[in-house]
């Protein structure tokens, strides 16, 4: 290829590529609607037993589940004794290796907590805790990052995953082996390179910093927790596979090669390397996290509430567009920098295509929860997950008008950046994570959550506090763009209008430590059994109707076979 | 099973997706950028330069400084700060890890080197930013220098402070990271005239061309 030409072709280049784009998604849902969409909408009742559409199931609201059943209405729905039965096989299937993910992402919430509220005080405190290297702010909060991103989000994230699949497919986890193997060596590699950045050795690119030699270790652990995946697709036995499973699956495809490209060592360099770092890490999120979060929000959702998802077929096509789209948006980090116009071009008209897919999701989110709004009182885990589908809604429509030329040259190279990456990483994924945890823990465990005053504190810190976090960083950040941009205003002004909202930022960045710490005692709390056992954590509400009868004998039955 | 037909959709889909991705982003890139060569005024990096650009990368400030001024058409104020002109791909050729940075908590530092050419001056900053420029949230990096009891001995970097933060009886002196840091921002100099694109430099060189012809006619 002639690069003369094709400098000199830009629009031409850009042009063909959109088209080519275009049409290549019509294409690709085209092909994969043959026989796709023919599941008509009973797709989505895979995920309810026979006769239990209308029953609730929260075990985290194990002792306000009959509100949250009158809530959501009153029902005759009942599970039998065999559906009991074949649930509790499939969750006892996941709950160790799921429970292993869980226990170190608890520890790497705690460790990055740390390093995000120290290194949000060093930036209106410069003097403080400088005397050594790896205190300084340029590593502190690259060990915040990574332990966030390849500690919590993404082990809560395999967790939530790797649970799911069993109910998902209605078949026993096979190859749990994989997972302790994977997670071990994922958890030992992880704490060498986050100790490696703190000491100094970093590959350079932002979120690439791990020495390559860690990666591969990265790299083999993440394949080996995705194996069970791709085992218990192939004894499954349901006949259709739910819109969450597309998502979970096309994930754990989708992240060992992001990774594995990325982190070639010696092959990206100069402005290649840049374009590289941006589709990698923009498909961290859009083909890692997101899919994931999504995938628990389209399960934990309608199961929560006893209630399919409004419109199944919206949300397959969602699932596709979402996939097209968001991989190609990376460029839009790097608006107004060297590389070739084309390719930003592109990423921006990719970024604004992604309303597509977000209203895919946010219609059906929202019109599943309509009506039953009451519901998030009473059920801690609707109350997470709900807050953060309606976060991602948000995060994705800003993050599409960022893309835009005429905002992003406000806000690129500012705090309201940062503030965009916590909405989508934080106020979307970690939430659904949060209330993800809050479902599933008692049923690995057997027992209730012991105290669901620390539930309802770990929720209104956190919330509160990203509210203060999210509001001020993006009126600083928006703040210090405009000042950068008015060439007649000293460079300084731009950094002293962001210290109050700074200041603001390691506020309610304190909250949601304090959130997390709540969490995380909480966590341990439960995973020892600690306090007074009420009732095993329950399939099904306490509420005064004929099947409750059954299903008690049924449990009983089962604890004795 | 039904053959798995959905298993086989949503592993060859999820492939294609990523497989047109890698190649927009990352392939295409590419085969495009590896063709352009470094502009002639720019040097490769001198063994020093080289490892104070690892002191760079290894004390993360890229997370605060970019170093990509944009075109004075989209956004003027980088030039008109003296940030420099709207750097291009071959302005990064001896780059094997981009620094691009994706912030400005501090200024753009493509051009630091022509816009502070002073060892004196980046020593001091580095040790302490506030000594120079009032209001900075700069950290503080006392552990690139060693403070010294009494005079300094042959062959230190003495670093000279301003009187205020200067303390008596005391003598800063700088590590080698600290001289190899300040050597590779020293370095940082793209402030020669470039051909924004192949397009552009034929039109100019054209011009040039016109221009010279029409100086000989008159003569």
């Amino acid at each position: 290829m002639n690069p003369s030409s094709m400098i000199d072709n830009t629009s031409l280049v850009l042009l063909l590529a959109f088209s080519v784009s275009v049409l290549g998604l019509f294409v690709f849902i085209w092909s994969m609607s043959n026989g796709f969409f023919n599941t008509k909408e009973s797709g989505s009742h895979i995920i309810f037993a026979k006769d239990e559409i209308g029953l609730v199931e929260d075990p985290a609201a194990s002792q306000t589940d009959h509100l949250l059943q009158e809530a959501a209405g009153p029902t005759d729905a009942h599970l039998t004794a065999e559906d009991l039965k074949d649930r509790q096989i499939a969750d006892d299937s996941s709950a160790i290796p799921a429970f292993v993910c869980f226990l170190a992402a608890m520890c790497w919430l705690i460790i990055g907590s740390a390093a995000a509220i120290v290194s949000s005080i060093k930036l209106h405190n410069p003097d403080w805790l400088v005397d050594s290297a790896w205190m300084t702010f340029g590593r502190l909060r690259t060990i915040h990052l990574n332990s966030v991103i390849y500690g919590w989000a993404s082990m809560a994230g395999i967790g939530v995953s790797l649970w799911l699949i069993p109910r998902l497919l209605k078949t026993p986890l096979v190859g749990a082996k994989f997972v302790y193997w994977g997670a071990m060596i994922w958890h030992v590699a992880l704490m060498c390179g986050v100790t490696a950045i703190g000491l100094g050795y970093t590959d350079g690119m932002e979120w690439l910093e791990m020495p390559w030699q860690i990666d591969i270790f990265i790299v083999i652990g993440g394949a080996l927790m995705g194996v069970p995946l791709f085992l218990t697709l192939a004894n499954r036995k349901v006949e259709h596979l739910y819109v969450s499973v597309w998502y979970i699956g096309a994930a754990l495809i989708w992240f060992p090669i992001l990774f594995f490209i990325a982190n070639i060592p010696y092959l990206h360099s100069g402005v290649q390397g840049a374009a590289m770092n941006w589709w990698y890490g923009h498909n961290a999120l859009g083909l890692w996290f997101t899919p994931i979060g999504i995938g628990a929000a389209y399960y934990f959702i309608p199961k929560v509430l006893g209630r399919p998802i409004y419109s199944y077929n919206l949300s397959l096509l969602g699932f596709w567009c979402l996939a097209f789209f968001y991989s190609q948006v990376g460029g839009h980090h790097l608006i107004g920098g060297p590389l070739p116009t084309w390719m930003v071009t592109l990423s921006i008209v990719q970024s604004v295509m992604m309303v597509i897919p977000v209203f895919a999701v946010a219609v059906n989110h929202h019109m599943t929860v309509n009506g039953n709004i009451k519901a998030v009182i009473h059920s801690p885990t609707l109350r997470f997950v709900v807050l953060g589908a309606m976060l991602y809604t948000a995060a994705s429509i800003q993050g599409s008008l960022e893309a835009l030329r005429s905002v992003n040259v406000i806000t690129h190279f500012t705090h309201y950046t940062v503030a965009h990456a916590h909405l989508g990483m934080y106020g979307f994924f970690t939430m659904v994570m949060f209330g993800s945890i809050y479902f599933i823990m008692p049923r690995i465990v057997g027992w209730e959550w012991p105290h669901p005053w620390m539930i309802s504190a770990h929720f209104w810190l956190v919330s509160v506090g990203f509210a203060i976090y999210f509001i001020g960083l993006s009126i600083g950040g928006w703040l210090q763009g405009v000042a950068m941009l008015d060439a007649a205003k000293p460079f300084m002004d731009s950094v002293a209008v962001t210290i109050p909202y700074l200041k603001a930022r390691s506020v309610g960045g304190s909250l949601m430590v304090i959130g997390h710490v709540i969490f995380v005692v909480h966590f341990f709390l439960i995973s020892l059994r600690y306090g007074s056992k009420k009732e095993p954590a329950r399939l099904i509400p306490k509420v005064n109707i004929p099947f409750i009868k059954d299903a008690k004998v049924a449990a009983k039955e089962l604890k004795r076979g | 099973m039904a053959g798995h037909i959905d298993e086989k959709k949503l592993v060859t889909g999820a492939l294609v997706i990523i497989a047109i991705a890698t190649l927009a982003l990352v392939i295409l890139p590419y085969v495009q950028l590896k063709h352009i060569k470094a502009p002639d005024a720019l040097k490769p990096y001198t063994d020093i330069q080289a490892k104070g650009r690892q002191v760079y990368m290894s004390l993360g400030c890229v997370y605060c400084h970019s170093q990509q001024p944009r075109d004075a058409k989209f956004a003027p104020a980088d030039e008109k700060r003296g940030w420099g002109r709207a750097s291009t791909a071959a302005d990064y050729a001896y780059d094997q890890v981009h620094l691009l940075g994706t912030m400005r908590t501090g200024p753009d530092l493509l051009n630091i080197g022509a816009r502070q050419p002073s060892q004196d001056w980046h020593l001091g900053h580095l040790y302490q930013p506030r000594a120079y420029m009032p209001g900075s949230i700069m950290p503080a990096f006392p552990f690139l220098f060693i403070e010294r009891k009494g005079p300094a001995k042959p062959g230190d970097v003495v670093v000279n402070l301003p009187p205020d933060y200067a303390k008596p009886g005391t003598t800063i002196v700088a590590t080698t990271d600290a001289v190899n840091l300040v050597e590779y921002l020293k370095s940082l100099d793209r402030t020669y005239p470039i051909k924004k694109t192949i397009a552009e430099s034929l039109s100019v060189d054209k011009a040039a061309n016109d221009k010279a012809a029409a100086e000989t006619k008159n003569e």
